[in-house]
């Protein structure tokens, strides 16, 4: 038990809001109420050893991530090593690249074996591990840039669908990108597999030595960055809709070979304003255009 | 703990993050200001204080360590700073505190509003010429603002506003965003002008104007210098030109040496003359002498009167703030010749620098709270606007008074050096969050359809977020009225 984390209910009422140094999480259950504290208790104690575990092992997961080699100890560190692996031979990632999602698939699965929850989602930080029971759903609106209230889309999630994780990367999200998209937001079965991918993805967004991207070595800004001297993205200025256009390809080229390869379900790639929706035919999760239906409690990815 | 790079390591956690200057570390809410280790969204607290403390206080400071018993009375005003926002505003503002002030219930509500209607009023202290009248002013190339009137000694920017934020490129909006942003939390900003200068400006600093440092302001216009100096010229020195780009005076024709009878001494200016001693466009405007382009004061003048000028008369020609200052005397052919300043003279040129307050930039934020952030208030929005108008509700940006403009909706204007610092954020709509907080009597408060099953008493802030570091406690600025401090009390 550490003394930093903050854990409390918002002043909604509903939700659970839990804080530790770079982690913050929020989280809600729907069942019966007495189901609800439980499953809550139980994210809670899970919460407050979360930071340390994974610190204690900061180093190995700051890694380049390799496809044979040792696994690290913890049950979240795991989660994140076996999210990133299908990628290590390809490209540059460490297990750093699915730590969101990781934890909020950690906190989920507690919750649901703990208590019998119709419905539970935790975000952390917007990437979002989920719950269904059978005959439920959830409705997902996507924003383009933090904090805009406007969604760019909406889609339902129903428990007939394999999606349980959702995850959104893009440089003007908290942490460092080697592409230039606002946002990449990736389906998939578990938070930790959408968070890897959407790394990849949205460094996969590029227009390489563009001279309006300003980019700087990522140990410049953070020195104990896991991505050291890469060159992350810092501004992009105004793109020609050519360029938007190569740009969005390029990521849209690696986002249909994730969805052959199933380590996505669908991705929604926004670059200056475009929008492109990357999805198999047969899975007909085209999102529908915004706001929200009624019908379900949106979640903003 | 500091390691190289000046980077210092954040111990609030254990990632243990590295941070460099200027940095926030993996968390976004641990930054490196200057070496110190800083929260960089606390809720700020004003506490009255009788002293103005540090306005930034490190968290690891322990002497100054919350114990959570100050937040109990009319002496602790609850800022809006960090206390996140209301938007799209539609639900009640995050904190609305009732507090008792002298026994009546006061209530404060606090909210960051979004202000995509907003921007700066710049008062820069100078005579140097920045750019014509309507010229638009850029930052990072982008238009974010321009050129309005010259007030006494003063220009006069104006910047942002919805057309700069929401109405121009992606890259304008953010350019302008960026500039309100930094100059609301007191930061440097360069400003160019189109076909004038560049200037950096920051509040409550000199301007710097094309790489110099601007010293004082205008003792009073060329006029008016003489005006108030003419009795202590007189006898010492036959004329006196004060050169200003916009009324430059002459002592010998300026009522003020007539009445004194300094004699006629032929001296001729260029320029448009207004009245006795008083000439208009004697250059183009600048930033050298007076504000004017000249570098050579003898430029202004045409050849001295043959008729009444005689060789070794005296001129001293000086600018309004005696920064430029040079004294010639007349050759046997009626040529100006420069000499040394004669110790008499020095003395009143040292007398209008003395005279010459320090130049400084001042910053207005102004923003319209008149929206949908009422929302957060009351459930009848209009009926705040009238409460303010009433003078029932009292305005505060992070515990610092406003002006309300008079007429509709509820438009401010607040001085960023009576706020704490870092008072401002963004969202990149792009708009900027400002601290806004309305304090009224309790009864008023449910009159207007106030949120009244969210009010919670001063005492139970502690409660609301367990972390106690992230209350940022302050001392409340003494040339501040208390916001909290009754009608009767407020001088």
């Amino acid at each position: 038990m550490n003394n930093r984390a903050q854990i409390r209910i918002l002043p909604d009422g509903r939700r659970l809001h839990m804080h530790d140094g770079p982690i913050d999480v929020i989280v809600e259950a729907f069942g019966a109420v007495s189901e609800i504290e439980v499953a809550y208790r139980a994210a809670a104690a899970r919460f407050v050893g979360v930071l340390d575990e994974l610190c204690g092992e900061l180093a190995f997961l700051r890694r380049p991530a390799r496809t044979d080699g040792d696994l690290p100890s913890g049950a979240i560190a795991r989660r994140m090593l076996a999210a990133v692996r299908p990628y290590a031979s390809q490209v540059f990632i460490t297990s750093m690249a699915a730590v969101a999602g990781a934890v909020a698939e950690e906190l989920l699965e507690i919750m649901t074996s703990a208590a019998k929850l119709s419905r539970a989602y935790v975000n952390d930080g917007g990437d979002i591990a989920l719950h269904l029971a059978p005959g439920e759903k959830f409705v997902v609106g996507m924003v383009e840039l933090p904090d805009r209230a406007s969604l760019f889309g909406t889609t339902s999630i129903t428990s007939c669908d394999p999606i349980r994780g959702i995850a959104t990367s893009g440089w003007r999200g908290r942490s460092f990108s080697l592409g230039i998209a606002d946002a990449v937001t990736i389906l998939a079965d578990t938070a930790a597999m959408a968070d890897a991918a959407a790394t990849v993805v949205a460094n996969a967004v590029d227009l390489p030595a563009h001279p309006r991207v300003v980019r700087v070595r990522a140990c410049d800004l953070a020195p104990d960055s896991d991505l050291g001297e890469r060159l992350v993205t810092q501004s992009v200025g105004e793109l020609t809709p050519d360029e938007i256009r190569d740009a969005l390809e390029a990521g849209i080229r690696v986002a249909e070979s994730l969805c052959g390869s199933v380590l996505i379900r669908a991705a929604a790639l926004n670059l200056q304003g475009e929008t492109r929706i990357v999805v198999p035919v047969e899975t007909g999760l085209a999102p529908s255009p915004s706001p929200a239906t009624r019908d379900g409690s949106p979640v903003h990815a | 703990m500091r390691v190289a790079d000046d980077a210092i390591r954040c111990d609030a956690c254990p990632v243990l993050c590295y941070i460099k200057p200027g940095r926030a570390g993996a968390c976004d809410r641990y930054a490196n200001a200057d070496g110190q280790l800083v929260r960089l969204d606390p809720h700020v607290v004003l506490e009255r204080a009788v002293s103005r403390g540090d306005t930034l206080v490190p968290f690891l400071e322990k002497s100054r360590e919350w114990d959570g018993a100050l937040l109990s009375g009319e002496e602790t005003f609850v800022t809006a700073i960090g206390a996140g926002t209301t938007y799209p505003d539609y639900k009640p503002a995050p904190f609305i505190i009732s507090s008792e002030v002298a026994g009546v219930d006061m209530v404060t509500v606090v909210t960051e509003g979004i202000f995509s209607y907003c921007g700066v009023k710049l008062k820069i202290d100078t005579d140097r010429h920045l750019g014509a009248e309507c010229s638009i002013v850029r930052a990072q190339g982008e238009a974010v603002g321009h050129v309005t009137t010259n007030e006494y000694g003063s220009q006069m920017l104006s910047l942002g506003g919805v057309r700069h934020l929401t109405g121009g490129s992606r890259h304008e909006g953010t350019a302008t965003c960026d500039a309100l942003l930094n100059l609301c939390n007191r930061q440097a900003v360069e400003l160019k002008i189109d076909d004038g200068a560049t200037v950096i400006v920051q509040a409550d600093k000199a301007p710097i104007v094309d790489g110099v440092q601007e010293e004082r302001m205008r003792v009073g216009c060329g006029s008016a210098t003489i005006g108030m100096f003419a009795k202590q010229w007189f006898g010492k020195v036959d004329e006196v030109v004060v050169v200003d780009d916009h009324i430059t005076g002459v002592l010998s024709e300026h009522q003020a040496g007539k009445l004194l009878g300094v004699p006629e001494s032929g001296i001729k200016l260029k320029g448009r003359r207004s009245t006795p001693g008083r000439y208009f466009r004697v250059a183009e405007p600048g930033t050298s002498w007076g504000g004017t382009n000249i570098d050579d004061p003898l430029s202004i003048l045409s050849p001295f009167d043959r008729e009444v000028a005689t060789p070794g008369l005296r001129l001293l020609m000086v600018s309004t703030t005696g920064e430029h200052h040079a004294y010639f005397e007349l050759d046997e052919f009626l040529h100006p010749v420069e000499k040394d300043l004669p110790a008499a003279l020095r003395e009143s040129v040292e007398r209008i620098r003395e005279n010459c307050e320090p130049a400084l930039c001042t910053v207005l934020f102004m923003g319209g709270a008149g929206g949908s952030l009422r929302a957060g208030v009351t459930e009848n929005p209009v009926k705040l606007t009238h409460s303010v108008r009433d003078a029932l509700t009292r305005v505060t940006c992070g515990g610092a008074p406003v002006y309300v403009w008079p007429g509709g909706g509820i438009t401010i204007m607040a001085d960023v050096s009576r706020m704490p610092e870092n008072a401002f954020g963004y969202v990149p709509t792009p708009a900027l969050v400002a601290p806004i907080e309305f304090t009224l009597k309790l009864s008023d408060y449910a009159k207007l359809g106030g949120y009244m099953d969210h009010v919670r008493p001063l005492s139970s802030i502690t409660s609301i977020n367990r972390d106690e570091e992230s209350r940022r406690r302050l001392a409340a600025r003494p040339d501040n009225p208390w916001p909290l401090a009754s009608e009767k009390s407020k001088k």
